[in-house]
C-alpha cells in the first residue's frame, strides 16, 4: 500500500435542506485496500458512495480521489470508477452482451472485454438472454460485470447483496473477491457484519454521518463483530 | 471529439433496441396520433376554406401531443429503472445524454409523422410531400424535441411529472407551434416559400438557440 489515500475525504458535510446527513466526515481509503462500510439506515452511507461517484455534490468539504479533486474533475475521475449501486442500472430491453455493448461504447471500451467479463461474473450462457428474464442474482452478478467492464481502479458497491438468496450471495462473494484480488480497491457498504467481515480488509462504522469505529478485519475475530458494532453505535451516539 | 459521438450513438442505439423490442413508446404515439387526425376529421366537417386554414393546427396539434408522449416516457424510463445514474457515472460529458435522447425523440417523432402524414393527406385532401413542407415538419419537430427533451428531464425528478412536462412545455413551443403553423398553413394554401421565409427563420432561429441552451445547461439540469 501507498501512504497517500487513494479516497481522501476532509470535512465532508452534506445536507438535504435542513436535514444533515454527513457531518464534517474524515475517511480515508487506501490503494488496494477493501473496506466495507458499516452502520444503519440513514447514517449516510449511500450519500457518501453517491458522492464518491460523482452521482451528488457536496454541501462543504473536500472530497479527492486518486489526483481528482470533486467535483470539478468529475468526468475524468469517473473513467476510473466502478459503481454498483441499489438497482442494477440494466435495461431489460437488452440483452446481456447487449448491455455490456452498450456500456463498452460509453466507456471507451475496445476489444475482447465483453467476453472476458461475461466468463468472469458466469453468464457466458446466457449472454443472449433478455436481463429482464434474469433472477435477482444473475443481475447483480452482470451489475459488477457492468462496473468492472472498463477495468477501473476503485470500485464503488452499495449493499450488492441486497435481495440475493444465500447461493446468489456466495456466487457474488466469489465474484467480488476475484475482483478484489485484480489489485482494485474497493469500497463497499452492507448490513450484514459477518460477509463484509469476510471480504474486506478493513471494516468501517458510519453513525449520524460521521466514522464512529474503524478496525483491520485481520483483528477482529468474527465473536468481537457485534461487539464492535454496539461499540461504535454508542461512541458515535455520544460524539 | 470521435468518443463523445460514439457515446451519443450508442444511447441511441440502446433506446431504438429497447423500443424495437417492447413497442411502449412508439405504438402509443402512433395510435394517440391516428385517433387525433381521426376525431378532429369527424368532428369539425370543415368545408374547403375552413379546412384550408384549421388543417394546419390540427395536424400540428396531433404532433405535439403524441410527441408529448414520447418525451414522457423518454426520461421516466431512464429514472424508473435507475438507469439514469448509469448514465451519469459515464466518463462522458454530460451533453451526450441529451444529444442521444433528443435524436431518439426525434426521430421516433419523424416515424410517426412519417405515418400520420398521408392518412391526413387522405382525410383532408392536402398534398404533403412538398420539399418546403416536409422541411417545416422536420425543423418544428427539431424544435420540439430540442426543448421537450431538455424539460423532460428537468421534471423527471418530480412525482407530477406526467402533468408538469406539457404544461411547461407549451408555453415554451409556442414559438415553434405558431411559426409551424403558419408555415404549413401557407404550403396548403399554395403559397411560394419565400412568402413563408420569415416563419422557417422562426423555426431555424428557434432550433439553433434551443440546442445550444440545452447544451449549456444540461449538466446543471441533471444535478440533485
Amino acid at each position: 500500500m501507498n501512504d497517500q489515500p487513494l479516497i481522501q475525504v476532509n470535512k465532508l458535510v452534506k445536507r438535504f435542506g435542513p436535514l444533515t446527513v454527513l457531518r464534517e466526515l474524515d475517511f480515508e481509503v487506501f490503494s488496494g485496500e477493501f473496506v466495507a462500510l458499516l452502520g444503519p439506515n440513514g447514517s449516510g452511507k449511500t450519500t457518501l458512495l453517491r458522492i464518491l461517484g460523482t452521482l451528488s455534490r457536496p454541501t462543504s468539504g473536500s472530497v479527492r480521489i486518486a489526483s481528482y479533486q470533486l467535483p470539478q474533475a468529475g468526468a475524468a475521475l469517473r473513467a476510473h470508477l466502478g459503481v454498483v449501486s441499489h438497482q442494477p442500472l440494466l435495461y431489460g430491453d437488452l440483452t446481456a452482451e447487449e448491455n455490456l455493448t452498450f456500456y463498452s461504447k460509453l466507456y471507451a471500451v475496445e476489444g475482447d472485454r465483453i467476453r472476458e467479463v461475461l466468463d468472469l461474473v458466469g453468464l457466458t450462457n446466457r449472454k443472449n438472454d433478455l436481463v429482464r428474464t434474469f433472477s435477482r442474482g444473475m443481475q447483480q452478478r452482470l451489475t459488477i460485470g457492468r462496473a468492472i467492464l472498463h477495468n477501473p481502479r476503485i470500485l464503488l458497491l452499495d449493499e450488492p447483496h441486497t435481495g440475493l438468496d444465500q447461493e446468489a450471495g456466495e456466487i457474488l462473494d466469489s465474484v467480488l473477491q476475484a475482483v478484489a484480488l485484480e489489485g482494485r480497491t474497493v469500497l463497499m457498504t452492507s448490513h450484514d457484519l459477518v460477509r463484509a467481515a469476510s471480504l474486506a480488509t478493513r471494516v468501517d462504522l458510519l453513525s449520524r454521518g460521521k466514522i464512529a469505529a474503524s478496525a483491520p478485519t485481520s483483528e477482529l475475530a468474527a465473536s468481537d463483530l457485534v461487539g464492535f458494532y454496539r461499540q461504535g453505535l454508542q461512541e458515535g451516539a455520544g460524539a | 471529439m470521435r468518443a463523445y459521438f460514439q457515446a451519443v450513438g450508442a444511447v441511441i442505439w440502446k433506446d431504438f433496441r429497447a423500443e424495437w423490442r417492447s413497442r411502449e413508446n412508439l405504438s402509443a404515439m402512433l395510435v394517440f396520433a391516428l385517433l387525433v387526425i381521426l376525431i378532429f376529421n369527424f368532428a369539425l366537417e370543415l368545408d374547403l376554406q375552413a379546412k384550408a386554414s384549421l388543417s394546419a393546427g390540427v395536424l400540428w396539434t396531433t404532433f405535439i401531443f403524441a410527441g408529448t408522449i414520447g418525451l414522457n416516457r423518454s426520461l421516466a424510463v431512464e429514472k424508473d429503472r435507475g438507469c439514469l445514474d448509469g448514465l451519469l457515472l459515464a466518463p462522458v460529458d454530460r451533453s451526450v445524454i441529451y444529444f442521444g435522447k433528443a435524436i431518439g425523440n426525434l426521430v421516433f417523432m419523424l416515424l410517426v409523422e412519417a405515418i400520420v402524414l398521408p392518412v391526413f393527406s387522405f382525410l383532408y385532401g392536402f398534398p404533403v410531400f412538398h420539399p418546403g413542407f416536409l422541411m417545416v415538419i422536420v425543423l418544428g419537430s427539431i424544435g420540439y424535441a430540442a426543448v421537450g427533451t431538455l424539460l423532460s428531464t428537468m421534471v423527471v425528478q418530480a412525482r407530477t411529472r406526467d402533468i408538469l412536462l406539457p404544461i411547461l412545455l407549451f408555453p415554451l413551443t409556442l414559438p415553434v407551434i405558431i411559426a409551424a403553423v403558419k408555415a404549413s398553413q401557407g404550403f396548403f394554401q399554395g403559397l411560394p416559400l419565400a412568402e413563408l421565409s420569415v416563419w422557417v427563420n422562426i423555426l431555424v432561429a428557434y432550433d439553433v438557440i434551443f440546442l445550444a441552451v440545452a447544451f449549456m445547461v444540461f449538466d446543471y439540469v441533471l444535478e440533485e
